[in-house]
């Protein structure tokens, strides 16, 4: 595997705070917008964006949840390995409120499509946008675009991204595989 | 990740706690699903589940259809009364014909002890029937599963760690399936059993399940931290077993005042359906400390992981 660094430490801490301030633009004071990370890698992302929300607009009560899209995924029964569910944190009703769905990394658009299906179950939005770390443009199966995004990647189906937390794998970073052709 | 280890439920005997912990974890999540306005979810919209029933049941049934139901499967119902069974159908040959008409899991409640690993293995010979899933939905005095589960669940959910609990089952344990389920289940989560009951209503060799065996009430309720009480199972005693229903009450029955007398809480659990006043009186069933409704509710969130985790064995 060949790795290439495509965000260090640094550069995703400043682009966090790029993406809270896009949001702050579009959102002003979060008054009737929730946030909510998508289980499981997304909640590293959403609980680092949320956070810096609350210390930038002076608040506590930005309204966050965590959703679990698992029992809503199509590749169920159609893959070798077990789908095992994370925890659904969502203690309030998302009816006529601005949803931002947040994502780690946006790949074939399956796992937002499950979300879009899963979050029907907490009310209907007013409407819902996507916020995600690294778009991986060339493979889309479904279509499904992000609003917010922090980094765009040019990645072939072979090729890994992998966004790595502190609180996970001990530091933050992106990066990027490529298997070696032998 | 881990899956579950086998394709069908025949009961808790040959699950590993592995399988076990799996179960009760993937119920935590549905219980959450079904604690939501909206109820369902579509992982088994794919999928066909028979239920047959040739004993009589209401929570079990209810609460498996509710669980199928609400994973999004087809559901098809069947009970043996006003069925061809009383034309003289072996049960391979219904089970057969069922699952002709593409189903693809069967969960089954009968009164012979091994009916469920009986038919797991006969349809295993027939190529059209050998990709069926079996849940045992309680077979005779042998085993019910899902309902052992749903205990487990439900002291893991009231009293946190299963391991290490005192667990005291008490009542007829040489009937009760759910006993011997139970039993099983506990064990491989770690937790200390007794059963306690009359001499008559304990099976000679249950030690060798790594159980302790009490006939004093008392004794075991000073014991242990969670009494799971059971029913007299009149309708599987072809003898008489005790004198007298109102005799075993006393002895047997779990009561306020018996209660009183420990000075501290104890959690009352019971699979129903209750005999009140027999092996448990109103105000203790109905008590803060009784945690039976609650069983029912997680009785739907773990047959919901039962389902779920089978399910996931096979392809679509």
């Amino acid at each position: 595997m060949d790795t290439k660094l495509l965000l260090d430490s640094r550069h995703l801490n400043i682009t966090i705070d790029r993406l809270c301030y896009q949001l702050i633009e579009n959102h002003h004071q979060f008054d009737h917008t929730v946030l909510i990370g998508v289980q499981p890698r997304g909640i590293f992302l959403s609980n680092r964006i949320h956070k810096r929300l609350c210390e930038i607009l002076g608040r506590q009560d930005i309204k966050y949840g965590k959703l679990d899209i698992t029992f809503f995924r199509d590749d169920f029964r159609r893959r070798d390995e077990p789908l095992i569910p994370s925890e659904t944190d969502i203690d309030f009703i998302i009816e006529d409120k601005n949803v931002v769905l947040i994502d780690d990394v946006l790949y074939t658009g399956r796992t937002i499509r499950a979300a879009l299906d899963a979050i029907l179950a907490f009310g209907r939005p007013r409407n819902v946008e996507l916020l995600v770390l690294v778009d991986r443009k060339f493979s889309r199966q479904l279509p499904v675009q992000a609003d917010y995004i922090g980094d765009t990647v040019d990645a072939i189906t072979s090729q890994i991204v992998k966004v790595q937390w502190a609180e996970q794998e001990g530091t933050d970073q992106v990066l990027l595989y490529t298997p070696i052709k032998s | 990740m881990e899956s579950i280890s086998t394709q069908h439920l025949t009961g808790i005997k040959n699950l590993t706690s592995q399988d076990v912990e799996l179960i009760l974890s993937t119920a935590v999540q549905f219980k959450e699903i079904i604690n939501r306005p909206i109820k369902k979810v579509p992982s088994l919209r794919d999928v066909t589940i028979a239920n047959l029933f040739f004993e009589n049941s209401t929570r079990t049934k209810l609460s498996f259809e509710l669980a199928e139901k609400r994973l999004s499967a087809d559901v098809i119902n069947f009970s043996s009364s006003g069925s061809s069974v009383s034309k003289g159908e072996t049960l391979v040959d219904t089970a057969n014909n069922i699952l002709a008409m593409k189903v693809d899991m069967i969960v089954m409640r009968h009164p012979y002890p091994g009916a469920a690993l009986f038919l797991a293995r006969e349809l295993k010979k027939y190529p059209k029937s050998a990709h069926a899933q079996i849940i045992n939905a309680g077979d005779g005095t042998h085993e019910h599963p899902t309902q052992a589960l749903l205990d487990a669940f439900s002291i893991q959910q009231s009293c946190g760690d299963i391991a290490g609990k005192k667990v005291a089952i008490i009542g007829d344990i040489m009937h009760s399936r759910v006993a011997l389920s139970n039993i099983y289940c506990l064990k491989k989560m770690g937790a200390e059993v007794t059963v306690c009951g009359p001499p008559t209503l304990i099976p000679k060799y249950i030690a060798s399940l790594g159980v302790k065996i009490s006939h004093n009430l008392m004794e075991t309720l000073k014991w242990c931290d969670v009494a799971n009480m059971l029913r007299i199972q009149l309708e599987r005693q072809q003898l008489k077993y005790f004198p007298s229903l109102r005799e075993y009450a006393l002895h047997f029955g779990l009561t306020k005042k018996k209660l009183n007398v420990l000075n501290r809480p104890i959690t009352i659990m019971h699979p129903g359906p209750i005999n009140r006043g027999v092996e448990i009186t109103s105000d203790v069933a109905d008590s803060g400390h009784s945690i039976i409704l609650e069983q029912v509710e997680n009785g739907v969130a773990v047959r919901m992981a039962v389902l779920y985790l089978l399910a996931g064995k096979t392809q679509f």
